[in-house]
């Protein structure tokens, strides 16, 4: 009997079941794929239910259809873990598993920047550091930088000053004077770090160097530079009377084609074997009157450093010697320089403008 | 288009009066697509060969990816459904019915292409009430039946509710027509995670192809004689023949013995 009432109870229990289940189930052959992260169904039956081409039975079953499908979807997703955040009930969606192709291509790894090659080199790990330090002063346990920190140099209201340093400086300024520097130091490094990795030449301030000291080759570079930094891009720039056009980034060297003119080649060919062969030398009468005009300067400026020399030594005994000898007065006058080369009598103009004086 | 675009993205820019031909042309897409850095797009066209058609695409790094051409044989548009719309930006669900859609390389293409398109931005928490509305895709007889309900939750007996559907939006009929599908080494390519992003492999662990988890332990090595198994009782040695052994062995011991039973 009881058995009896037992088995009855189960039974009745089972249907109440699935009554209660019967509005939220669907019967499918297959069972669909289920990529809840994307929030998304695959059924793969067949729709052979869908024989019907016209237009409202086919609405109706496509839209039946439709309805399974988002039971189903609908009863994995009740099925995920919820929790309630303000007053909604929110399900944790898990990854989407369909993988997509991506946008833009991965992104290239950054080269290391100093310190990591550095630390590469020597071995050094990264120190894990405890996020609060124990501090004195104030007896409590504070962060090790940041706001109220443990050792915080600004707050100081006392600087001794060193042994070593001036009575009336500004300690306090000195120090605000570092950290500005140790902070722009900081972002200078790591600008030229981003630049390193993405491999931009890094912009050159201008061609000027911080420190001052520069080639003249780079002084040069920096002058062309600011030239053509204008809004005209340099076309209306005035240069100094005897400065010459900057030489551009032209081809240096002329190369014929190898298929061009077959008859003048063979010409300048034989030429060259001509000259080659033949016994006496040629003369270039443009060279030869330079070397000659050359040679003649050099004798003059030979003969007056002699001169110079001679009268400088007999009025002024020993100290002005080699200061003379090394930056004189002003640069030589003019006079000495027309029609010849300007660097070679600059070098002589100077010293002998530091004896004319005289 | 417009109501495709309004009532499913919302991050989109529109060209208006562009004439191209993306199939013989890819060079105004690729601009357009670098200028406004999108990569999808979708473009509309009608032409006497090819009467409303609708090209779908995306790139990757800017070139064309993936294009497929799709001819638009019957449209109802957001505004001739006349009933309550649900706000732009939800993110949808997705149904896709029917096997076309893993059997041959251009439907999978294609369903991997509207995902992307209409999946909206992934985020780890959803509203369980937020879910509004679903684009539900058939494939039956070459022919793509796209259509778009808005979902209304009926009270079940249980925790999960019963669904009642309702037409909204837009609703088409689509014919594949062209396709530009990537080759096989640049959709490689345009699949690659990166690193980070790839599943940690745990060490010792294995799988059988029935899934079946197989571990392995590494242990030092052991002395076998000296291994504690378990004591059946009988195969124990009896007493005479313990005595039969050790007369050979240690005579001394069984001395021992002797004199302490005594």
């Amino acid at each position: 009997m009881e058995a009896r009432s037992a088995e009855e109870l189960l039974a009745r229990a089972e249907r109440a079941e699935a009554e209660k289940l019967r509005l939220i189930t669907v019967h499918k052959d297959l069972e669909l794929e289920f990529d809840l992260g994307n929030l998304l169904a695959t059924d793969r039956n067949p729709p052979t239910g869908l024989r019907q081409r016209s237009g409202p039975g086919l609405e109706a079953q496509l839209r039946g259809l439709a309805r399974d499908n988002v039971q189903l979807l609908i009863n994995q997703l009740w099925q995920l873990p919820s929790e309630r955040v303000e007053e909604a009930v929110v399900a944790r969606l898990p990854e989407p598993s369909l993988r997509l192709p991506r946008e833009k291509p991965l992104p290239k790894p950054r080269p290391l920047t100093r310190w990591q090659q550095f630390a590469q080199l020597k071995g050094i790990r990264p120190r894990k550091k405890t996020s609060l330090v124990w501090d004195e002063a104030s007896k409590q346990w504070r962060r090790r930088w940041g706001y109220q920190r443990a050792r915080d140099d600004t707050k100081e209201w006392l600087i001794e000053v060193p042994g070593g340093a001036d009575p009336d400086e500004d300690q306090f300024a000195k120090r605000l004077q570092a950290k500005k520097e140790r902070v722009a130091r900081n972002e200078l490094n790591r600008l030229r770090n981003i630049a390193r990795a993405h491999k931009v030449q890094l912009p050159s301030q201008g061609g000027m160097h911080p420190t001052g000291y520069q080639s003249r080759a780079e002084l040069g570079k920096a002058m062309q530079v600011a030239k053509v930094s204008t809004a005209s891009v340099g076309r209306f720039q005035e240069r100094l009377p005897k400065e010459k056009p900057p030489r551009g980034p032209g081809k240096k060297r002329q190369f014929q084609p190898n298929i061009g003119d077959f008859a003048a080649e063979k010409k300048s060919q034989l030429e060259l074997i001509r000259v080659m062969n033949s016994k006496k030398p040629r003369m270039d009468v443009t060279r030869a009157t330079n070397k000659q005009m050359r040679e003649e300067d050099r004798e003059e400026a030979a003969k007056k450093r002699k001169v110079a020399k001679g009268r400088g030594g007999k009025r002024k005994g020993r100290p002005l010697g080699p200061g003379g000898k090394g930056k004189g007065g002003p640069p030589g006058p003019g006079g000495k320089r027309k029609g010849r080369p300007p660097g070679l009598g600059g070098k002589k103009g100077q010293r002998q403008g530091g004896k004319r004086r005289k | 288009m417009s109501d495709n675009c309004g009532c499913n993205m919302e991050y989109k820019k529109e060209y208006l009066k562009n004439i191209t031909r993306p199939f013989e042309d890819q060079t105004s897409l690729e601009f357009f697509s670098k200028k406004s850095d999108c990569s999808l797009f979708m473009f509309g066209c009608h032409n006497k060969k090819r009467p409303n058609n609708l090209i779908v695409g995306r790139m990757y790094d800017y070139h064309v990816l993936d294009m497929i051409e799709l001819g638009i044989e019957k449209f109802v548009s957001l505004k001739d459904i006349k009933n309550s719309k649900c706000p732009e930006g939800t993110k949808p669900m997705l149904i896709f019915a029917g096997d076309a859609f893993d059997v041959s390389e251009d439907y999978r293409r294609l369903k991997s292409l509207l995902i992307d398109f209409f999946r909206g931005p992934t985020v780890p928490n959803i509203r369980l009430a937020g879910l509004e509305y679903v684009l539900h895709f058939t494939a039956l007889d070459g022919k793509i039946y796209f259509r778009t309900y808005k979902l209304l939750l009926k009270k079940s007996g249980c925790r999960t509710p019963r669904i009642e559907l309702e037409e909204m939006g837009p609703s088409l009929d689509l014919i594949m027509r062209r396709t530009y599908l990537a080759s096989d080494d640049l959709y490689k390519l345009s699949m690659k995670l990166p690193k980070a992003l790839k599943p940690k492999k745990k060490k010792n662990i294995s799988h059988d192809t029935f899934g079946a988890t197989y571990g392995r332990i590494h242990m030092q090595k052991q002395d076998l004689s000296k291994l504690q198994t378990r004591k059946m009782k009988g195969l124990k040695k009896r007493p005479a023949e313990k005595l039969t052994d050790n007369q050979e062995n240690k005579p001394k011991k069984m001395k021992r013995r002797k004199i302490d039973s005594i």
